[in-house]
């Protein structure tokens, strides 16, 4: 019982690319940024800063990666960093890719 | 005639518009522990206790449960506060009691739950986990089962919980791994008894497929009673602790050992007492207290049946209200600056260690833990007026005799509780 495709740790996620949250997973935003509980694997994950929950939840709606992090604001200089903590996510499952 | 109430108008006073928040300090660094100290719009890790009644009569029982309160919820009102957990995305809820499956309307409850998005960890002494009941819960995405015993063997376990209380422990794990049930938990209280059973616990737990989780014995409810008897030696805290470092990956501990990180490297998880801030518990009659290990006035933020005000004095119903609006809640959630254990050079590992086993043993709670491990605590303990310990203030123990009667340590305080009242059920009847 695995939410998502488990990926190698050198999966990295390309702007172009369109991804969401996988089905068994909920959000709950909370003042320090967010909690993510996958009720299939019965995991607790944490976004640390409100942008990232942003970058998150924009995910399923944007036309890709890249429309999620601009509708963010996500400047280039950080743009690494938060394609880092997408990868993150997607090899536990979190996030899941989808047809752009 | 009669005039019909004027209805105020909304934008007379401007300052009415202004949202009322919570004022919240950044905190110094922004690691999650920092965060959590400061609370969170919901808890993470609540404990909702169905019921005071069971049908043992454990010696360290952290709620003092025996006998049902007649005026503990209703299958309705049960329902509403999972609606309530379903709105406030309270994942999940780790079900306890008193005995839960004691309850008629439990597994009404668990799949009302379940249909809510709320999923259930429940605890169990196994007794009514039945093949039948096993092969239910294993075909139920969302519940998670724990089952308690307290010593490898039943002559350890069946002292403190109960004759014949280990075999149905085995028992229920037999019949959930033969349904096909996986991960599971084995749940143990540490006591003097069973440090030294560490292994043998972990062997049974891997017998059966299911996951070992150790927790603390906590001085609360009963436990208080037999704390002196049963909590861990100090050389025995040594001896739990390296065997968490050595095998802590693999075994659950619902962060209760932060205490012992005082030794050195921290224990996995949080490392925090989330009192108030990330956990709660309610119990039968719907009172919210800032944690399982604190069933008492002193810690009590309110009840779900009557919400709480917010700042401006509005009322905020249900679970939700107390959760967001207490005093109590909004003490816990500041951050700890004073206090003796500021001063230590293993503040920041232990943090003072748990609010809960500091006001039961009567000591202060900016203060070292009882098991304080660089041994802070045992001037202020010896110089503890033990007469006027803080005790209980709700007790649902048994009056008469239990038919699973603990075996080994009978606490002769059993003589100092208060006589059967009118309203006394039997939650055997019909076991």
């Amino acid at each position: 019982m695995t939410a998502g495709t488990q990926l190698g740790r050198d999966r990295r996620i390309g702007e172009a690319e369109a991804w969401s949250l996988s089905d068994s997973v909920a959000l709950r935003p909370e003042p320090f940024g967010a909690l993510l509980y996958d009720f299939h694997t019965r995991q607790l994950s944490f976004l640390k800063t409100p942008t990232l929950v942003a970058v998150v939840r924009g995910l399923a709606g944007a036309g890709s990666v890249g429309d999620a992090l601009d509708a963010a604001a996500v400047v280039p200089a950080e743009r690494p960093a938060y394609l880092s903590a997408l990868a993150t996510l997607a090899r536990t499952g979190i996030i899941k890719e989808r047809a752009a | 005639m009669t005039l019909a109430p004027e209805r105020p108008d909304a934008l007379a006073d401007p300052a009415a518009l202004e949202p009322v928040l919570p004022v919240r300090p950044v905190p110094a660094r922004n690691r999650l522990v920092d965060q959590f100290e400061l609370g969170l719009d919901a808890p993470i890790c609540l404990t909702w206790e169905l019921t005071y009644a069971c049908n043992l009569s454990c010696v360290h029982c952290l709620s003092s449960s025996g006998r049902r309160d007649p005026d503990e919820l209703s299958t309705e009102e049960c329902k509403a506060l999972i609606d309530t957990f379903e709105r406030m995305q309270i994942f999940y809820v780790n079900i306890g009691g008193g005995e839960p499956t004691v309850r008629s309307d439990f597994w009404e409850l668990l799949d009302y739950a379940v249909e809510h998005h709320v999923g259930v960890k429940f605890s169990t002494n196994g007794f009514r986990i039945t093949p039948e009941r096993a092969a239910k819960l294993a075909a139920t995405d969302y519940v998670d089962v724990q089952i308690s015993m307290d010593g490898a063997t039943a002559e350890v376990n069946d002292a403190v919980r109960g004759a014949g209380t280990y075999d149905a422990a085995l028992r229920a794990m037999a019949n959930m791994q033969a349904a096909g049930m996986t991960d599971f938990k084995l749940s143990v209280v540490c006591t003097r008894h069973n440090i030294g059973q560490l292994d043998e616990f972990k062997a049974i737990a891997d017998t059966y497929g299911a996951q070992l989780r150790l927790t603390r014995l906590r001085p609360s409810g009963r436990g208080a009673d037999v704390w002196d008897e049963l909590h861990p030696l100090p050389e025995q805290q040594r001896e739990l602790y390296d065997w968490l470092v050595a095998n802590g990956d693999r075994v659950l501990t619902g962060d209760s050992f932060f205490h012992l990180a005082a030794y050195g490297d921290a224990l996995p998880g949080l490392n925090l007492c989330g009192a108030g801030r990330v956990v709660c518990l309610v119990d039968p009659v719907g009172d919210v207290y800032a944690c399982p290990f604190a069933i008492h006035d002193r810690f009590k933020a309110g009840n779900v049946r009557r919400g709480h005000a917010d700042a401006r004095g509005t009322q905020v119903d249900g679970f939700q209200g107390v959760w967001q609006h207490s005093e109590l809640f909004a003490d816990l959630r500041n951050p700890q600056t004073g206090g003796a254990c500021t001063q230590c050079s293993a503040y920041d590992a232990c943090r003072g260690g748990c609010m809960a086993a500091k006001f039961f043993t009567g000591l202060p709670l900016d203060g070292p833990d009882p098991e304080c491990v660089k041994g802070n605590s045992t001037e202020a303990l010896a110089a503890v007026d033990r007469s006027v310990l803080p005790g209980q203030s709700q007790d649902h123990s048994h009056t008469g005799t239990v038919r699973n009667a603990p075996t080994g340590v009978v606490p002769l305080t059993l003589m100092r509780r208060k006589p059967a009242s009118a309203c006394d059920e039997s939650p055997v009847a019909g076991m």
